[in-house]
């Protein structure tokens, strides 16, 4: 037997739809027929789960993986992976990768015309710790053209890719920055229809993490789906 | 208490920099029990063109049906080397290749048995967030009561079924608009 217990589907307007046409790219990407409803069997609500055995232990320190430390200004990306009841999700597998300091990716699609940093490749991962907890150090990645419409740049921004306990609650994200005048013109941060959802992928100066003649922080929190106490019970 | 659900965004399409070092084309190590598979396919957008930089992470059961996962308390064996999470990448054809093992079947929403199946996510530059579907397997007799099946209109569940190449491997293409769509889920 197996009675699951399912989590929550997601409040319609936290998440972007497929189809966005100002992104150019999913007009010819999007699924046009309707989605299939399905109920969550334990297929979709098991999942992979990781361990602290599953990354190196340097993985966390995008500025240590080479010779020489890279060019840019340093900085500590830290936060707390929850799900939508507020309770820490440990063992949280989180990858993030980015573009260097002059928004160039260390990726042969990447043609911008900025220079590759031989001490950047711009990878790390991580699990959270008991309390949802996560840390990265790295440093912040330049804005870059993107060929969208005319004079397109990506604000700022770092992926982030989740998994938590349940194929259900996989994610994949972008932080941005604080007061980057970018995000108004930029579709894919605009594709999010809710405002305050939109505004949660931007993160908040860290004045507590940041370290004197060091790092400046910034906090990110990332909330997964999470699962109704009592199964549907009150239908949204 | 409730906090507001953290929005998708695409993967991009520099997601190789660090998922083609965490890649899992090779899901089930020597000694795990069942019958091995190689799945292969390609990936189409709406004009039919290959789609060279997607991701495809699959989760499975074990050949007796089980989950290694705690939610799942089924009293069937549990095989300690075998996660079942794979992931893979699409190449400059828009190809991908996974090897597994085919798994047992897994109990569904109303206690009886699913058909045999793999459940698949996929990422790529122009998703804002991801496709989610599953992949069955040719000519099984358990996929006409299958109950996730069946809730697919009848003339779009061949796009969820594998198909036996020539050379006996699975092939499975998924088409992300067109004719042929394959079917993605909401869960
Ligand atoms: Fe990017």
């Amino acid at each position: 037997m197996s009675n699951v217990n399912p989590y929550r589907k997601s409040y319609f307007d936290t998440q972007p739809d497929y189809l966005f046409p100002p992104y150019r790219s999913t007009v010819k990407r999007a699924p046009l027929q309707p989605l299939v409803q399905i109920p969550q069997t334990l297929s979709e609500i098991t999942g992979p789960l990781f361990s602290a055995q599953d990354v190196a232990d340097g993985d966390w320190d995008l500025t240590a993986q080479h010779a020489g430390e890279p060019l840019g200004e340093r900085m500590i990306v830290s936060g707390r992976v929850l799900d939508e009841s507020a309770r820490p999700v440990a063992n949280a597998l989180v990858e993030l990768w980015q573009a260097n300091a002059a928004g160039r990716y260390r990726h042969p699609v990447d043609n911008h015309d900025a220079p590759i940093d031989p001490n950047f490749t711009g990878f790390g991962r991580v699990v959270t710790d008991a309390h949802g907890g996560y840390r990265f150090k790295t440093i912040k990645p330049g804005a870059y053209p993107w060929r969208n419409h005319y004079n397109a740049w990506r604000p700022a921004h770092l992926h982030f890719s989740l998994f938590g306990q349940g194929f259900a609650q996989r994610l994949v994200t972008q932080m941005y920055f604080p007061g980057d005048p970018l995000l108004a013109f930029d579709p894919m941060y605009m594709s999010v229809p809710d405002d305050k959802a939109r505004q949660r992928l931007v993160s908040a100066f860290d004045w507590e993490n940041t370290q004197p003649e060091y790092a400046i922080a910034y906090r990110f929190d990332i909330i997964l789906r999470g699962r109704d106490a009592t199964p549907m019970e009150n239908p949204r | 208490m409730s906090l507001l659900l953290t929005a998708a965004q695409t993967v991009g399409p520099f997601v190789s920099i660090g998922f083609e070092k965490a890649a899992v084309a090779d899901v089930a190590p020597a000694g795990v029990a069942g019958e091995r598979i190689t799945i292969s396919g390609r990936i189409f957008d709406g004009d039919g063109q290959p789609v060279t930089d997607a991701v495809l992470e699959t989760w499975q059961a074990n050949s007796f049906g089980k989950y290694a996962h705690p939610d799942d308390t089924q009293e069937k064996l549990l095989e300690e080397n075998f996660r079942g999470f794979g992931r893979v990448l699409t190449d400059t054809q828009g190809g991908f290749r996974l090897t597994t093992i085919k798994p047992g079947r897994v109990a569904g929403p109303d206690g009886r048995e699913q058909a045999p199946h793999i459940t698949v996510i996929i990422f790529m530059r122009g998703l804002l967030k991801h496709l989610m579907t599953r992949v069955y397997f040719p000519a099984d007799p358990a996929n006409i009561a299958d109950p996730v099946l069946s809730l697919v209109p009848a003339e779009r569940r061949a796009t969820l079924i594998a198909s036996k190449a020539g050379d006996g491997n699975l092939q499975w293409n998924v088409h992300l608009q067109g004719p042929h769509e394959t079917v993605f889920f909401d869960y």
